[in-house]
């Protein structure tokens, strides 16, 4: 079947970066609509009713968080986008901002406007300076063109939009830490509560929204919340991004209806095409290095035989036990060659980089991790280190200051539970480990 | 006024109270453990986790119970709220985790730390922590530094709580050390190894839970169980005057502000009071000042003795 | 290298400019928020790495404390502490990368340009680091080089890559904004 696109209809029409093009296509008629013919309630009533959720990995009715958003008289409101793209296996943020950066102005419109903000940042990770260029480009045409500025269309409505590159640390993806640095701080997340919909930026009320799910806003305000919604299965609506990579024959930026099955996912040429060099799939961690991995049998099917959808139910079908998360859609897929225990290591040592080193349980417990990891990895494991990482893992989670405590935890707990055999082998074979590598093509596990 | 529920113990606190004050407020060993609160520092708290509490009931108008441990010293009461602190094992679980969290990088040199006694992670260490190390990795170290004629900082044993950095904010103008650095690299510093200079910067001292900040003009004299603390205060133009000093025989070998049963300032003093007035005719002295006895310098059976009679310490 | 604190420098004016403008993306009395792309900014016009004297001016162009300045500075990745090369190579080493042969690609690089990650050639022209994921999972291997990606890597494209820097061919942009990128 071929996917309904809804954010990437457009995204091959040669020249859609530009204003012409883009408005040709059909581009900012949201902003028409919304601005002319409805309320900002009835812009959050009409997102509430497409059932949008989070594209930033947590999955959060982004209707409901609009709804939350305290309006006491006189203090400005503020919407943030969240393009601090930097989770593993993460790139469609990218890919959305670098082919079609109007997409996202629209959307910050319309969604600015729901939530009655004056002024709107969009924070960028610094990384991607040259996408800052593009957006200030596209800003600066729809300035232009009357979309931005003062009194938009005639409406009374006035939105100033900026650009704010981050410089360097991915815990700026978490909501409060993104606040302080687009206050000109360091990314430390904030104690809550008080939660960003009461005290955000600069303590005014702010809501923080992923690039995806803003410009999910622009064709749910055109072609109306039942239309959206009409896609998906069940409480997943809509169209979802999944970046795809790894040993892989197609990675890219796919746009699929949520419901796709996996199988169909990985093995469609639609999609992945399938393993690479005609190798065995061994296992994907389906929504961003943060979520479980699972191994091939438990993503393609649940435990219970059922075949697993690219939903956020069906992925956390199972919960921890045999499930994962759709969490940000990026799709890391292993095959059968791949050192499951160099590949936790490898994840450990980025969420220890990345600790903003607030609170105790992730400063310490993440560095802990990976140099117990890194001695396993590098031959000098002992058998009782893998149950000290489980026993680790187990005290960070659910005790952090934000979820980067849980996030490092997750994929150690996950990848002991379904590839225990492979960490005590390790332990075992601290020689022969050491030659199973990443990209040692032509070793498979049965020479093991 | 709303009431809520620790451990059992019901007490009704003003509404936007913490968990963790309705808990000062009840006292006792209920009382969840602080390293990185501190009352009179706005926005500290938060961070250190040792005061993680479960909320079974999350309020009388939704009683569900709140999904993960919070900070007690973080977290606002509600109107009928339910806590648990040392009647759940899972809260002591997690509390004896971080108290492991804290120590894996800290340095085991209690016997050379001028902080040993009076040491908050080692009372905490004493309570929760287990006798052995299940940590085998190298120790995160960083180079002593100097921060001024009057203060060493001593970054191997800080723990991060920001308390420091929050005191120089909040008390002096314009702070001049902060956090620098991430994760189990952040460091406290100056970053160009400036002097900090200014007449509050002593009570730095007295916030750091740890021996990251000693008072130089007190490094190995002598054990701090071994001294005399007594309520003592000077005519100043500078702070209130109101200190500690602490003795041996009729020397004054430090100064310190007042502290509470919690380990905080209750008035914050000046360094002319704290590092310059060490003799005996500078102070006129009160009387020997209340030690809780959670310190190990109760452990010398000091408060029957100065309580018996004033001034004199014959124990020692 | 110039860690004098005292010395004050002097920016372009085409940098004041753009810092004016930035400024004026925030409300009054919230310029602290400008600091960031400040600091880019700085860093550019001060050779590729921020000095004391160069934080201590943008402290000052800010109104806030140096400290804050080095708060800020010590805690991004994208900040350079110590002097770097005319092109700084950044190889992505995170999982997605690694599986595409991350971890070779860094040793061929150590390898040709003679120096270990973390340093500088002793020209001046090439620093090597290792960085964590940039959001190029699909293009891997992959390395920034100033505003650039470069995806996809192989050895004979980086062979590529070097001679065309030595060259003076390679184009590594600049966070002015006037200078818009040709992608």
């Amino acid at each position: 079947m071929a996917t309904r696109k809804i954010l990437l209809a457009n995204d091959h029409i040669p020249g859609i970066q530009t204003y012409e093009v883009y408005r040709r296509q059909g581009g900012y008629r949201s902003v028409e609509k919304a601005l002319k013919n409805m309320s900002p309630d009835d812009v959050v009533e009409e997102v509430k009713r497409s059932g949008l959720r989070g594209r930033g990995g947590a999955g959060f009715p982004t209707g409901m968080k609009w709804s939350f958003l305290a309006k006491p008289e006189g203090v400005p409101r503020y919407l943030l986008c969240n393009a601090d793209e930097s989770e593993p296996g993460t790139f469609k943020d990218r890919y959305l901002m670098e082919r079609i950066p109007h997409l996202l102005v629209e959307g910050m419109i319309c969604a600015s406007y729901a939530l009655g903000c004056r002024a709107s940042y969009i924070y960028i990770r610094g990384e991607y300076k040259w996408i800052v260029k593009i957006l200030e480009r596209a800003i600066e045409e729809a300035y232009a063109n009357g979309w931005l500025g003062e009194n938009i269309l005639g409406s009374g409505y006035s939105l100033d939009l900026y650009v704010a590159p981050g410089a360097g640390a991915y815990i700026c993806g978490e909501e409060t830490a993104l606040i302080e640095s687009l206050e000109g701080k360091r990314g430390n997340p904030r104690i809550k509560p008080p939660f960003p919909a009461l005290k955000g930026l600069w303590d005014c009320p702010t809501v923080v929204n992923n690039v995806e799910s803003i410009c999910a806003v622009a064709p749910v305000i055109n072609d109306g919340a039942e239309a959206y919604a009409a896609v998906g299965v069940g409480k997943s609506t809509g169209t979802k991004l999944i970046s795809a990579c790894g040993n892989i024959n197609n990675p890219g930026v796919y746009e699929i209806e949520l419901g796709l099955p996996v199988e169909e996912f990985i093995y469609s040429d639609e999609y992945c095409g399938g393993i690479k060099n005609g190798k065995q799939l061994k296992a994907v961690v389906p929504g961003g290095s943060s979520v479980p991995i699972l191994p091939a049998q438990l993503i393609l099917k649940t435990a219970n035989g059922e075949n697993r959808l690219l939903t956020y139910e069906s992925l956390a079908d199972g919960g921890f036990q045999s499930g994962s998360m759709l969490g940000s859609g990026g799709f890391i897929v292993y095959d059968e060659d791949q050192c499951i225990v160099r590949n936790t290591w490898n994840f450990s040592r980025f969420y220890h980089h990345e600790s903003c080193g607030q609170c105790s349980p992730c400063r310490e417990g993440t560095g802990w991790m990976e140099k117990v990891l890194h001695r396993l990895e590098h031959g000098h494991g002992r058998m009782q280190d893998v149950d000290l990482l489980v026993d680790i893992a187990s005290k960070i989670e659910g005790n952090t200051i934000c979820p980067l405590g849980d996030a490092a935890a997750w994929p150690v707990a996950s990848a002991i539970r379904h590839f225990r055999d492979e960490f005590e082998w390790h332990v075992r074979e601290p020689q022969l480990s050491q030659q199973r590598n990443y990209g040692l093509a032509g070793q498979t596990l049965a020479t093991v | 006024m709303v009431k809520v529920k620790i451990d059992g113990f019901e007490i009704e606190v003003e509404p936007g109270s913490t968990i963790l004050q309705a808990a000062r407020k009840i006292g006792g060993d209920i009382v969840p453990p602080a390293m990185c609160y501190y009352s009179s520092l706005k926005g500290s708290g938060g961070k250190c986790r040792t005061c993680l509490v479960k909320v079974a009931k999350s309020s009388e108008k939704d009683p569900r119970p709140m999904p993960k441990l919070v900070a007690s010293c973080s977290t606002p009461v509600q109107d009928g709220m339910e806590v648990e602190n040392i009647t759940n094992p899972g809260v002591l679980e997690a509390r004896k985790a971080v108290v492991e969290f804290l120590l894996i990088n800290h340095p085991l040199d209690c016997p050379v730390c001028d902080q040993a006694g009076e040491c908050k992670l080692q009372d905490l260490a004493f309570e929760h922590g287990s006798s052995l190390t299940r940590y085998e990795e190298e120790r995160r170290t960083f180079d002593k530094i100097d921060i001024g004629p009057y203060i060493q900082l001593h970054m191997n044993r800080c723990i991060l709580c920001y308390r420091c950095v929050y005191t120089a904010d909040q008390l002096t103008d314009g702070r001049v050390h902060g956090v620098l650095n991430r994760g189990d690299a952040a460091e406290i510093g100056t970053y160009i190894e400036n002097s900090i200079e200014n007449d509050m910067s002593g009570n730095m001292i007295d916030v750091c839970p740890v021996g990251a900040l000693t008072d130089k003009t007190f490094r190995f004299k002598s054990r701090v169980w071994f001294l005399n603390p007594m309520d003592a205060h000077r005519d100043c133009d500078c702070c209130s005057g109101k200190a500690t000093v602490w003795m041996f025989g009729n020397e004054i070998y430090r100064v310190t502000a007042r502290k509470d049963e919690y380990g905080e300032v209750a008035e914050f003093i000046c360094n002319t009071c704290r590092f310059e007035k060490k003799d005996t005719a500078d102070w006129v002295i009160e009387g020997p000042r209340h030690i809780e006895r959670t310190s190990v310098i109760s452990q010398n059976h000091y408060e029957k003795t100065a309580g018996d009679v004033p001034g004199t310490m014959q124990d020692n | 290298m110039n860690n004098n604190p005292h010395p004050s420098i002097e920016f372009s004016l085409e940098m004041m400019a753009e810092v004016e403008r930035i400024k004026g993306q925030f409300p009054e009395g919230k310029q602290k928020s400008a600091l960031l792309r400040v600091l880019h900014l700085a860093q550019e016009e001060a050779g590729g790495w921020l000095n004391i004297p160069v934080m201590n001016q943008v402290a000052k162009m800010l109104g806030i404390q140096p400290i804050e300045v080095y708060e800020v500075a010590t805690f991004y990745t994208m900040y350079n502490l110590e002097p770097v090369g005319k092109y700084v190579l950044e190889v992505c080493h995170t999982g997605p990368c690694a599986i595409e042969g991350a971890e070779r690609i860094i040793g061929y690089l150590e390898q040709k340009l003679g120096i270990g990650v973390g340093h500088t050639t002793p020209d001046g022209m090439f620093s090597l680091k290792t960085v964590e994921c940039m959001g190029a999972c699909g293009y891997a291997p992959m390395m920034q080089v100033g505003e650039f990606y470069h995806e996809k890597l192989s050895e004979e494209k980086i062979d590529r890559f070097i001679e065309d820097c030595k060259a003076g061919k390679v184009n590594v942009g600049s966070w002015k904004i006037d200078k818009l990128a040709i992608n």
